[in-house]
């Protein structure tokens, strides 16, 4: 398809706004329609487009095979992390809750669970205290998994496209 | 005419283009044509998801039945072939297995409430308590989960296990489809040598 002008034309100003429209799929997914699924395939479609028109080589080259297999891995881990996250910080496996809206310090578990002990909130209570600009322990948790979603979705589509795409004829 | 009318009439029309499509489908020869006619089936199946105020079903039906789907399909029929082998015989089996299983299908359908019903089993319980949870309040306090995509909140929160599952299981699809065409590779590098 090299001396097609006008599908690579058309390919290249539609592009740009799949993959923006994939990354507002993504992150509003919590205010909007979508979310990381969505998002993932949507992502997927644009870089499969771009191997359509420009060639396998030049997709391999946007996004390397070897990064898209690790990407895929790291999705499913960012969303068993988070649920993990929530039972350092003394929840239930992805009780999102846990993580109170101190996105970043999650990690420092062993103040966290005393604090939690000392003061026997009901779960959804945590959430309140918090009144920073990080969002709260549901709304966070929601985010980071569906980035896992959205990572691993786009990863493997876009993975087996090159499985698809690089096949040769069977005679 | 009012805007439910309206809304009625599109359905229909969407419905009708939809069998219309299905059956182009089934009736044609050419596999590439009916790989195109498939993806508008889906295009076609997401404007009507939109209707039924189901924006992520249809964003999912349009991503993955128009789009990917569209490409594995052409993908597969760049490596195989590009018309069908004609029907050995006509069996009447088949037929009659798709009639009955479509009127099953159909007669289970009766028992389902009405589209919209608040009645509905599913508006008794949980939606309500979902509804609450993640809509802002009237009263302007925040609301428990407070994502007002209760879509979002219920696949990533309420049911977090189920997608992690869904996750795992795109990811474990994804190594089988790697694993299957590497194997091939390397068996084929082995016969050239």
């Amino acid at each position: 398809m090299r001396d097609q002008s006008i599908l690579r034309i058309v390919a290249k100003l539609l592009i740009p706004y799949i993959l923006l429209f994939a990354l507002y799929v993504q992150f509003h997914g919590d205010y909007g329609p979508g979310g990381g699924f969505q998002a993932g395939v949507i992502f997927a479609a644009g870089v499969i487009l771009y191997g359509l028109i420009f060639g396998l080589n030049a997709a391999r080259g946007v996004a390397p095979p070897l990064l898209m297999e690790t990407l895929a891995a790291l999705g499913v881990l960012i969303y068993a992390g988070t649920g993990v996250a929530a039972m350092l910080n003394g929840g239930t496996f992805l009780d999102y809750n846990a993580l109170g809206g101190h996105g970043e310090h999650h990690s420092e578990s062993a103040d966290h669970g005393g604090e939690h002990q000392e003061h026997p909130l009901p779960k959804e209570e945590v959430g309140d205290q918090h009144h920073g600009i990080l969002p709260r322990g549901q709304h966070l948790g929601i985010l980071v998994v569906e980035l896992g979603v959205g990572l691993t979705v786009a990863a493997v589509m876009i993975t087996i496209f090159f499985a698809f795409a690089g096949r040769e004829r069977v005679q | 005419m009012t805007a439910v009318a309206v809304t009625h009439l599109i359905v229909i029309l969407l419905l009708i283009l939809l069998l219309g499509t299905a059956i182009t489908i089934v009736r044609m020869r050419d596999l590439w044509a009916a790989a195109m006619l498939t993806g508008i089936y889906s295009f076609l199946g997401a404007s009507w998801m939109l209707l039924l105020d189901a924006p992520d079903v249809a964003f999912t039906e349009a991503a993955v039945g128009a789009g990917i789907a569209t490409f594995l399909m052409l993908g597969t029929l760049a490596l195989t072939s590009r018309t069908a082998k004609p029907p050995s015989g006509r069996s009447l089996v088949p037929l009659v297995v798709v009639i009955v299983t479509g009127a099953v299908l159909i007669y289970g359908t009766f028992d389902m409430p009405y589209y919209g019903d608040p009645e509905a089993p599913v508006h008794q319980r949980l939606a309500p308590e979902f509804l609450a949870d993640t809509v802002p309040h009237v009263d302007g306090s925040k609301s428990k989960v407070d994502v007002p995509n209760i879509i979002t909140a219920v696949l990533a929160s309420y049911r977090g296990y189920d997608t992690l599952g869904e996750t795992v299981v795109i990811f474990t699809a994804g190594i089988g489809v790697l694993l299957l065409m590497r194997r091939r590779r390397d068996r084929d590098e082995e016969d050239d040598a």
